[in-house]
């Protein structure tokens, strides 16, 4: 439960990054943290204990192991983090050619 | 290549020597992703970080000599439509969009488990390329000259 | 060591790491705190037995720093006034987080214990991989064949946001073009 409790914090410290920060690339950093948070919580609801890897092998055909369908969604999850993350970067480094600042009180005006 | 862009001489010569082992790497992941961690997203992001340790060490024009990039584009375009064409190959061989029916093998082969070594292959390429393009794009504006590269 | 204490230790590191990287004024500090936090995760998926997550995640992470390290560390891009905390907002918005944060602590106390998954489709696909697929990676077995649809999505989402990105930071050639004719 405390692991559980411990995750849910790290995904409040990055909402905290991105409702009171000024600086657009720590808005950035604070979805980078909270995707890391919610993929760790997706991860964590499907370990057994006790269970290895799920692969298969030659000697140990059908031992017990963790659960697969978590892990397939978050891979999923991972990769789309970084096309999100790229197209963020791109966005903000075109902001700052129009308005020179990263500032996000200062870009009021939608131009261009 | 001019010694004036990219790093120094070592840095270069290292890097020419490393490249093949990278993309070697990068193939072994994608090819045995049925039988061992990593599979096509793995694998493609090796291969993109090949391709961008070539540009980071020589800078762009050299780059831009040596690699053709409007046919990385359309190759790496085409990777969707690859993948629809599978599907296709599903529905017209089992009435179902992406079944897999390719021959199955036996398990532990490298040729089994139908179309998961196709599409490995098709995503890693796909990618790597495209992540490789979007630093491309990204670093493309350079204050200093005033004009994209 | 057992696995929980792995984890609160790997989940106190990284708790830390973020708040250091909202925190640091300098930017090239800040970004390689994420990194560090990145490789944490990585190292947590490898200790809940996720191996083919741990490889993705590290290898994702990285590229996203050389991304955001080379899109931001311009010699111009910094020398405009440090970000002021308004801190009336900064206290609010702590307070508002800390009391949702005691409130869920109830919700994680009915929630199955750490450990034991209900594993009702996981099952199906554990028992029947082996045979009816032939693949001895299971999870990917589970991407790209019982689930090959969600991937199909998954490869549209990265082709579109790669575009927009090529996109949105062609528009000064377009406009140069356009200016020179």
């Amino acid at each position: 439960m405390i692991i559980y409790a411990l995750c849910f914090a790290l995904f409040l410290v990055g909402l905290y990054g991105l409702i009171v920060k000024r600086d657009l690339i720590k808005i950035i950093l604070s979805t980078g943290i909270m995707g890391y948070a919610v993929n760790l919580m997706i991860v964590l609801f499907g370990y057994r204990r006790e269970a290895i890897y799920p692969i298969l092998e030659k000697g140990k055909e059908a031992a017990a192991m963790v659960d697969p369908l978590p892990q397939a969604l978050v891979l999923t999850s991972i990769v789309i983090e970084l096309g999100t993350t790229a197209l963020l970067v791109a966005l903000a480094v075109q902001l700052h050619k129009n308005f020179k600042t990263f500032d996000i009180t200062k870009i009021r005006r939608l131009r261009g | 290549m001019s010694e004036k862009q990219g790093m120094s001489l070592i840095v270069k010569t290292v890097t020419r020597a490393i490249l093949a082992i990278i993309f070697l790497y990068g193939f072994y992941i994608i090819l045995h992703g049925h039988l061992s961690p990593g599979g096509g997203f793995g694998g493609g992001v090796v291969l993109a970080l090949g391709f961008l340790s070539v540009m980071l060490a020589y800078g762009r024009p050299t780059t831009q000599k040596w690699l053709n990039i409007r046919a990385l584009h359309t190759v790496e375009s085409s990777g969707p439509l690859l993948f629809l064409a599978v599907g296709l190959l599903g529905l017209a061989g089992g009435g179902v969009f992406l079944l897999n029916t390719l021959d199955h093998g036996r398990l532990f082969d490298l040729w089994s488990s139908g179309f998961i070594l196709p599409l490995n292959i098709i995503i890693g390429i796909k990618v790597g390329l495209s992540l490789f393009l979007a630093v491309w794009a990204l670093t493309a504006w350079d204050p200093e000259k005033g004009a994209d590269a | 060591m057992p696995v929980d204490i792995w984890l609160i230790f790997l989940l106190g590191f990284m708790i830390l790491g973020s708040i250091a990287a909202l925190e640091i004024k300098d930017i090239l500090s800040s970004i390689v705190a994420i990194g560090v936090v990145g490789l944490a995760l990585s190292t947590a998926f490898l200790i809940l037995q996720a191996p083919d997550l741990a490889i993705v995640q590290f290898l994702f992470e990285i590229f996203a720093l050389i991304i955001l390290i080379l899109a931001f560390l311009r010699k111009d891009y910094h020398d405009l006034e440090p970000a002021r905390l308004h801190r009336l907002t900064a206290g609010l918005t702590a307070l508002t987080l800390i009391a949702v944060f005691a409130f869920s602590l109830h919700v994680f106390k009915s929630l199955p214990e750490f450990g034991l998954p209900a594993l009702t489709t996981g099952r199906y696909y554990l028992e029947n991989a082996g045979a009816s697929v032939k693949s001895a990676n299971i999870v990917a077995a589970v991407v790209l064949d019982y689930r090959a649809y969600d991937t199909l999505g998954e490869v549209t989402v990265l082709f579109t946001a790669i575009l927009g990105t090529m996109t949105v930071l062609r528009v000064r050639k377009a406009k140069k073009e356009r200016g020179e004719e």
